[in-house]
């Protein structure tokens, strides 16, 4: 009797100990790739005209979703596996002005946002979802995936989208469009929707000068005139001038949330009113690494409670044989 | 030599007749999920990527299956050799459940003709919380076989093969512990990865785990009341009470322990409010906590835990708190923001269904064809 509660005590404490040693090193956020390239959509240049959602299509040979009569546009609602980028509308009281909260309406860009910390690269049991240790693009590879759809619930954005509408279904999502067989960034290119959007709304570029372009753009008031340039940040094809007709609401999504984003928003709209998950400055990836590290590291602590219940069950069980 | 026989009789009773025709309109609707894509038979979506084949077949299906990791755990590692009668009942129940569990998961997988990249190292994510429940359910299948085997050998007359098996059991005993404790309390590390999606009064993040083993094991040692009880009703077997009785009493203390780190995770990081804040969240978690409250005030009074019934519609509750437990942290409660809703399809239904009648059918038959319950009376 003795020796067993002596033998749980040990165990116990040195199984606390290893806890302890290993919380200690908490996987913090990752940082942005070194040479990060993203996305900047300003939904006050928006014009809603949807291009980039047929580019989209496009370039990822997926056909147009038709809602009601309309065939003229592709009027797609939401992401689907047959929608990798989607632009919607928030709307309020009469809808009269654009980019103002109440009695307006504005638009909002729905596509990966090609996280920092992506949760769908932390979750995938089998590494078929990758992120490119060079510009952090975010790539699925189908050929590995299993189809578990883990990455679903660990998209805060609820971005990878399963067809479910096939025997033989695969998960899709935006890649940057780099994906094999596309490769426009690799090819010194931009994205499809950058490219031809028509207003900059989607500017292309290195996630460091994307940044410095919206917190430009946030010091800006409501009259002011701003040289907008279009398509990739970096060597812009053109600019256009315009006056603010809206101010900036003061936040830049994406620099920080969740360990922030390579595809970053800015909006005259609060973004919870745009439907953006509220999120912490802390990845959900971190938090569950530090878990399952704290519990698996080297397979130690379950290795040391094998080895005591192997011990444990051998004594019982003999013990048992022996009455 | 075990003192267990096989039951005998007749396997066509109407009864399991009904089990077949559940399980034939299940095949139907698992037909056409593989002819037509999860989407013709399921309602999950791009915001609930995960319906009751992996919340209920999986998740609580597992939990429900612990009879014998919770038994193992009694008889191996507390040294109580007095509830071996109950262990191969359980430990057949246990590889019914968890068995399913893998089918369950298989035909939930869009992907299911590559599954195996999940046992090959260049696949292999460790960070992925389902990497390391799915290898670990997957050996932990291959254990219980090997931990019923004896049953199966004995009806075989293999009596060599017994004795080289029984002679290595002891570590087989002793990874059937050590990969429930790891992958029960990984269930619910899924949810950590979900962050906001689960509900404040669920998402516990680093108490996952915790909870999920101890209502893992609570669910193990009631499904052994339960399946007991049941048997004894539908078998005419030996009473157990004075055992399961006992079994009642581990459960007060895991429930206990429960029910502080639930608590105390909750009031810690001020969430004690939102129990109180209305809605269907508020209704869901007070229910479910009085689920839990209602086996632990049945089994604290020991005059209520010897009598059977009582005892059992303790075990009941247990099983419905678990798996209501889970339920909402999952699916009743998870929100993946606007736009998307969920509700199981009768299709969708109908296939876990299916699923638990094999269940069931296959617990008859080998019940009564093999070495498995204790009958008749021995003094």
């Amino acid at each position: 009797m003795m020796d067993r509660r002596s033998f749980l005590k040990t165990a116990t404490l040195g199984t606390a100990a290893a806890c302890v040693s290993t919380v200690a090193e908490a996987r913090p956020n990752l940082e942005p790739a070194p040479e990060a390239v993203g996305m900047l959509y300003d939904a006050t240049l928006c014009i809603g005209c949807k291009a980039c959602v047929s580019a989209c299509k496009e370039t990822n040979s997926m056909d147009p979703v038709i809602n009601g009569g309309n065939s003229q546009y592709d009027s797609a609602m939401d992401l689907s596996s047959d929608t990798l980028n989607v632009i919607k509308v928030y709307s309020n009281g009469t809808a009269e002005v654009k980019d103002s909260e109440t009695d307006g309406f504005a638009f909002e860009k729905r596509s990966c946002m090609h996280c920092v910390d992506p949760g769908c690269v932390s979750v995938c049991p089998v590494t078929a979802m990758r992120q490119d240790p060079l510009t952090g693009i975010v790539t699925h590879h189908a050929d590995a995936c299993i189809g578990c759809r883990t990455c679903m619930g660990g998209c805060p954005y609820n971005v990878p989208q399963f067809e479910y509408d096939e025997a033989f279904g695969r998960i899709q999502k935006c890649q940057m469009c780099n994906q094999e067989g596309v490769e426009r960034i690799s090819k010194g290119g931009m994205t499809a929707c950058a490219e031809v959007c028509p207003t900059g709304a989607t500017l292309f570029g290195p996630r460091t000068q994307l940044l410095e372009e919206a917190k430009r753009r946030m010091t800006l008031k409501e009259g002011d005139t701003y040289n907008y340039p279009r398509g990739d940040i970096s060597k812009p094809d053109s600019y256009h001038e315009k006056d603010l007709d809206a101010n900036y609401h003061n936040h830049v999504w994406g620099e920080k949330e969740a360990g922030g984003t390579n595809v970053m928003h800015i909006s005259a709209i609060p973004f919870d009113k745009l439907g953006m998950p509220p999120l912490e400055d802390r990845s959900y990836a971190s938090k569950s690494e530090t878990l399952q590290h704290t519990l698996y590291k080297g397979m130690a602590l379950p290795a040391v409670a094998l080895a005591g219940l192997t011990y444990m069950v051998k004594r019982n069980k003999d013990k048992d044989g022996e009455e | 030599m075990s003192q267990a026989k096989p039951l005998g009789g007749t396997i066509f009773t109407p009864f399991f007749i009904a089990m077949m025709v559940v399980f034939a309109i299940g095949m139907y609707f698992l037909g056409v999920r593989f002819m037509n894509g999860i989407g013709a038979v399921a309602n999950i979506n791009g915001g609930y990527p995960w319906g009751i084949w992996v919340v209920y077949d999986v998740v609580i299906g597992t939990a429900l299956a612990c009879g014998g990791y919770a038994l193992a755990i009694t008889i191996y590692l507390f040294n109580k050799g007095q509830y071996h009668p109950l262990m191969r009942a359980a430990l057949l129940a246990s590889l019914l459940g968890y068995a399913l569990g893998g089918v369950g998961a298989f035909i939930d997988m869009g992907r299911y003709w590559q599954f195996y990249h999940l046992m090959m190292p260049q696949h292999m994510n460790f960070n992925s919380v389902m990497l390391e429940v799915g290898l670990c359910v997957a050996t932990y299948i291959l254990v219980l076989i090997i931990e019923f085997a004896p049953a199966f050998l004995e009806r075989i007359g293999a009596k060599g093969l017994l004795k080289a098996l029984d002679k290595v059991l002891f570590l087989f005993i002793a990874i059937g512990i050590l990969l429930p404790t790891m992958h029960q309390s990984s269930l619910g590390s899924f949810l950590v990865a979900m962050g906001y999606k689960i509900s404040p009064l669920w998402q516990s993040v680093y108490m996952q785990p915790v909870l999920a083993l101890l209502t893992a094991l609570c669910m193990g040692f009631s499904i052994v009341i339960f399946e007991a009880s049941m048997s004894k009703a539908a078998f005419d077997l030996d009473d157990e009470t004075h055992l399961l009785s006992k079994i009642g009493k581990i459960i007060v203390g895991l429930l206990t322990a429960y029910l502080v780190v639930r608590f105390g995770e909750i009031i810690v990081n001020g969430k004690f409010g939102l129990i109180f804040a209305g809605g269907k969240n508020s209704l869901l978690f007070i229910l479910e906590t009085a689920l839990f409250v209602i086996p632990l005030v049945i089994l604290t009074s020991e005059k209520k835990r010897n009598n059977p019934s009582i005892l059992l519609w303790a075990a009941v509750s247990m099983l419905f708190a678990g798996s209501l437990y889970r339920f909402n942290a999952f699916l009743l409660t998870y929100n993946p923001g606007p736009g998307y809703s969920y509700f199981p399809s009768v299709g969708e239904i109908m296939v876990t269904l299916g699923i638990i009648a094999f269940e069931v059918m296959t617990y008859i038959v080998l019940v009564k064809t093999l070495p498995v319950l204790h009958k008749p009376k021995h003094a």
